[in-house]
C-alpha cells in the first residue's frame, strides 16, 4: 500500500468513501487474523504443542499466553493507527487541522 | 518509621493530590461533566483509561489468582488486554466520530428507538453497580489491614473522596485524577516487583526475570524450580493448565468482547478531540495496561516461590509478623492436622468447607482455632488469594516504605475505577433517562444538577454495597463481562459495520443474548449450584465463558431478523456512512 495520492484519481465522493471503507475492512481483517492467531491459537488451542519448545526459561505456549500475546496486541494497535492515518490521507478523508 | 505511619503518610499525600486536582479541574458545563469538553490529550486519556480499567481486581486479586492457578490465569491476562484490540479497531474511532456523550446515546440514535435506549440504560446501570460494589470493598480491605481501622470506616473515607471529585469535577475532574492515580498505581505495582525480581533472579525486569535462572547459583530456571516445588508438594505444575481448552477459549473470548463493550471504558473515547486521537489513545491505554499485565504473572510466580520457601515446614511459633497479622484478619488459616506445630503446605484444600470459619480460643501453638473439619489431604494451610499482592512485599522482607506504597496503589486502583463507573451511571440517568426520555425540556443547568445528584446517590449506594456486601456480588462481577459481551458488543459492532442493521434486529439480538446468558448463569450459580461442573455444562462451557455463546446467538438472531424486516430510515443509513469517515464534511 504505497502512498500515491495521484492514483486515486477524480472519483466521486461516494465511490471514494466506498474504496476507503473497503481498504479499512481489509486492514482490520488482516490485523484481527493476527490477533486471533497470537492469542487463541498460540495461547490456548496450540498451547500444549508449543510448550515442547522453549524461549529461555519459558515454555513457548506459556510465554505466548502470559506475555507474548500482550506485546503483540500493543503492536497491532500501533500498526493499525499508522496504517489508518495513511489511508485517511490517501483517500483525502483525514481530519482538518 | 513504622509501616503504618508511612502508609498514613503515603495515602494522605495521594488523597491530597487527588483533591487538589479535582478543585483545579472542576466542571461547569454538561459537556465538561460528561466528556471533559472533548479536550483531553490522547496520552492523558490513555493513562486515564488504564486507571479507569484497572480495578481493585487487576491490582489486588489478579496476581494472586495466577499464583494459585498458574497457566489458567492466562484467560484474564489475554482476555482483559485483547479486548483493547477489538475496541481500537472496531469501536473507538467510530464512536468518537458519532460524538455524543454515552453508549445509550449511540444505541438510541442508531436504532431510532427509545426502547433500545432504555434497555441500554438498564444494562449500563446493572453492569456498573455490580462492578462498583467490589471496588468499595477493596478500599475497605486496604484500610482495615494497613491503617488498622474498621472496614466500614475505610469505605466511608473512600466514599467521601470519590464523592468530592466525581460530583464536583465530573468527567473533567475524574480524567485528571485518574492520570495521577495511574502514576501512583503503576509505580506501586512495579517497585516491589522489581525488588523481588532482583532478589530472586538478579534481573531488574520482572517480565524477563521470571523466565531467568534463580539467583542462588543453582543455574535452574525459576519456572522449572517452581514446577519442581509444586510437584514435590503434590500440586499441579505452575506452567500447565487444569481448565479444558474449550472453556479457556470461551472464557477468554467473553472477557475480550466484554472489555470492548464495557460502557465506562467506551465513554473514555468520547473525551479526546479527534477520531485520530481516539485511535492512538487506545494504543497508549494498552501500553499503560500492558505494563501491569505483563508484570502480574511474574509477581505471581515470585510470590509462589517465596510463599513455599518461607512458609512450608515453618514452625508456627516462629511465624513472621505478616503471617499472624493476616491470620488475625481471617485471610490466612492454619489447621495443625498432624500436631507437630509446623505448617505443612501441600496440594488441595486444607479445610472442609474450603474457607475458614474461626472458633474462639487458641490452639496448642497459639494459632486461631477453626470450626472447619480437616479435609482428607495433608495440606494444613489456607491462604486467601486476594492478599498475595498486599502481603508479598512483607513476605519478601522489603522496606516499610514499599509496603506503604502498595497500600496507596491499591487504593488508587479501586478509587479510579469506582469514579469512572459512578460517572457513567450518573450520566445515564441525567442525560439518557431525564434529558432524552422523561424531561426533554430541562435546561443545561438543570441537567447538570441532575447529573450531580445522580452521582451523589450512586456514591452512597455503592458505599452501602461496600459496607453490607450482598453475598452474590463477588459471583456476579465476573459475569458483568459475559453480559456486556452478549448485549452491547454485537449491537454496537453491527450498528457500525452494517448499514442494513435495524431496530428489530438489534432488540431481538440483545434480548436473546441477555436472556440466554443471564439464565445460564442464574441456573448454575443460584438455582442449582451443586450441578455447576463440567459434566453438566453446555458443550463444557462454564458460566464464566457462556457470554461468548450468548454473543454468537445475539449475532445470529440479529442477522436473521435483519433480513426479514424493513431497512432502517434513510437518515440512519446516512449516519452510519458519516461515522465511517474521520473528516467532518463528507
Amino acid at each position: 500500500m504505497a502512498e500515491k495520492p495521484d492514483d486515486t484519481g477524480p472519483v466521486g465522493p461516494s465511490n471514494n468513501a466506498d474504496a476507503y471503507w473497503r481498504a479499512n475492512l481489509l486492514l482490520v481483517a488482516c490485523l484481527l487474523m493476527v490477533w486471533f492467531i497470537v492469542s487463541f491459537v498460540c495461547g490456548i488451542l496450540a498451547v500444549d504443542y508449543l510448550n515442547q519448545f522453549r524461549l529461555f526459561g519459558f515454555k513457548l505456549g506459556f510465554w505466548f499466553s502470559q506475555q507474548g500475546s500482550i506485546y503483540l496486541f500493543v503492536l497491532l494497535i500501533f500498526i493499525y493507527v499508522w496504517q489508518m492515518n495513511r489511508l485517511d490521507k490517501r483517500f483525502g478523508v483525514d481530519e482538518e487541522e | 518509621m513504622s509501616a503504618q505511619l508511612l502508609t498514613y503518610l503515603f495515602v494522605g499525600l495521594s488523597f491530597g493530590l487527588y483533591i487538589g486536582i479535582a478543585i483545579w479541574s472542576r466542571s461547569t458545563t454538561t459537556n465538561d461533566f460528561y466528556v471533559a469538553g472533548s479536550h483531553v490529550h490522547p496520552l492523558a486519556n490513555g493513562a486515564a483509561t488504564a486507571a479507569d480499567w484497572m480495578s481493585a481486581a487487576s491490582f489486588l486479586s489478579m496476581a494472586g489468582i495466577i499464583a494459585f492457578e498458574g497457566a489458567d490465569g492466562a484467560r484474564y491476562l489475554m482476555g482483559w488486554t485483547g479486548g483493547y484490540v477489538l475496541l481500537a479497531l472496531l469501536l473507538a474511532p467510530y464512536l468518537r466520530k458519532f460524538s455524543k456523550f454515552t453508549v445509550p446515546d449511540f444505541v438510541g440514535d442508531r436504532y431510532y428507538s427509545q426502547t433500545a435506549r432504555l434497555v441500554a440504560v438498564v444494562c449500563v446501570i446493572f453492569i456498573s453497580f455490580t462492578y462498583v460494589a467490589g471496588q468499595m470493598r477493596g478500599v475497605g480491605i486496604v484500610f482495615s489491614r494497613f491503617l488498622e481501622v474498621d472496614i466500614n470506616t475505610g469505605v466511608l473515607v473512600g466514599m467521601a473522596i470519590v464523592f468530592f471529585y466525581a460530583v464536583l469535577g465530573g468527567m473533567k475532574g475524574i480524567t485528571y485524577t485518574q492520570v495521577a492515580q495511574y502514576c501512583v498505581l503503576i509505580f506501586a505495582y512495579l517497585v516491589p516487583a522489581i525488588f523481588i525480581s532482583l532478589t530472586l533472579t538478579g534481573n531488574p525486569l520482572p517480565m524477563l526475570g521470571f523466565g531467568s535462572t534463580m539467583n542462588d547459583g543453582s543455574g535452574v530456571y525459576l519456572l522449572d524450580r517452581l514446577d519442581g516445588l509444586n510437584a514435590e508438594l503434590g500440586m499441579s505444575a505452575f506452567t500447565d493448565g487444569n481448565k479444558s481448552t474449550v472453556d479457556m477459549f470461551f472464557i477468554t473470548a467473553a472477557l475480550m468482547a466484554g472489555t470492548a463493550g464495557l460502557p465506562h471504558v467506551i465513554v473514555r473515547f468520547f473525551t479526546v478531540p479527534k477520531v485520530r486521537d481516539a485511535r492512538i489513545s487506545a494504543g497508549y491505554a494498552l501500553v499503560f495496561i500492558a505494563l501491569l499485565y505483563t508484570t502480574a504473572p511474574a509477581v505471581a510466580a515470585f510470590a509462589r516461590v517465596n510463599i513455599i520457601n518461607n512458609v512450608n515446614d515453618m514452625s508456627y511459633e516462629q511465624a513472621p509478623g505478616w503471617f499472624t497479622k493476616w491470620e488475625a484478619s481471617g485471610l490466612i488459616a492454619w489447621l495443625d492436622k498432624n500436631g507437630d506445630g509446623r505448617v505443612q503446605y501441600r496440594g488441595g484444600n486444607a479445610l472442609d468447607p474450603a474457607t475458614p470459619e474461626f472458633a474462639t480460643g487458641l490452639g496448642q501453638s497459639g494459632e486461631r482455632l477453626l470450626s472447619n473439619e480437616a479435609s482428607g489431604n495433608d495440606n494444613e494451610l489456607y491462604i486467601d488469594r486476594d492478599i498475595i499482592v498486599l502481603a508479598h512485599p512483607e513476605i519478601a522482607r522489603l522496606p516499610n516504605w514499599v509496603i506503604a506504597l502498595v497500600a496507596a496503589g491499591g487504593l488508587a486502583a479501586a478509587l479510579s475505577t469506582a469514579a469512572g463507573l459512578l460517572l457513567v451511571m450518573s450520566t445515564s440517568i441525567s442525560h439518557d433517562l431525564m434529558k432524552k426520555c422523561l424531561m426533554p425540556n430541562i435546561s443545561e443547568r438543570q441537567e447538570l444538577l441532575f447529573a450531580r445528584i445522580a452521582a451523589a446517590v450512586a456514591v452512597s449506594v455503592a458505599g452501602l454495597l461496600g459496607i453490607y456486601p450482598p453475598g452474590f456480588v463477588a459471583q456476579v462481577v465476573a459475569f458483568a463481562f459475559g453480559l456486556a459481551a452478549a448485549s452491547f458488543f454485537p449491537v454496537i459492532l453491527l450498528g457500525i459495520f452494517s448499514t442494513r442493521m435495524n431496530k428489530e434486529a438489534a432488540i431481538a439480538g440483545m434480548v436473546t443474548g441477555l436472556t440466554f446468558t443471564f439464565s445460564y448463569i442464574v441456573y448454575f450459580k443460584f438455582i442449582s449450584p451443586e450441578t455447576n461442573h463440567a459434566g453438566h455444562w453446555l458443550f463444557g462451557i462454564s458460566p464464566e465463558g457462556i457470554g461468548t455463546l450468548g454473543m454468537l446467538l445475539n449475532f445470529v438472531v440479529a442477522l436473521v431478523v435483519m433480513r426479514v424486516t424493513p431497512p432502517p430510515p434513510r437518515e440512519v443509513q446516512e449516519l452510519v456512512q458519516r461515522i465511517r469517515v474521520p473528516r467532518a464534511t463528507m
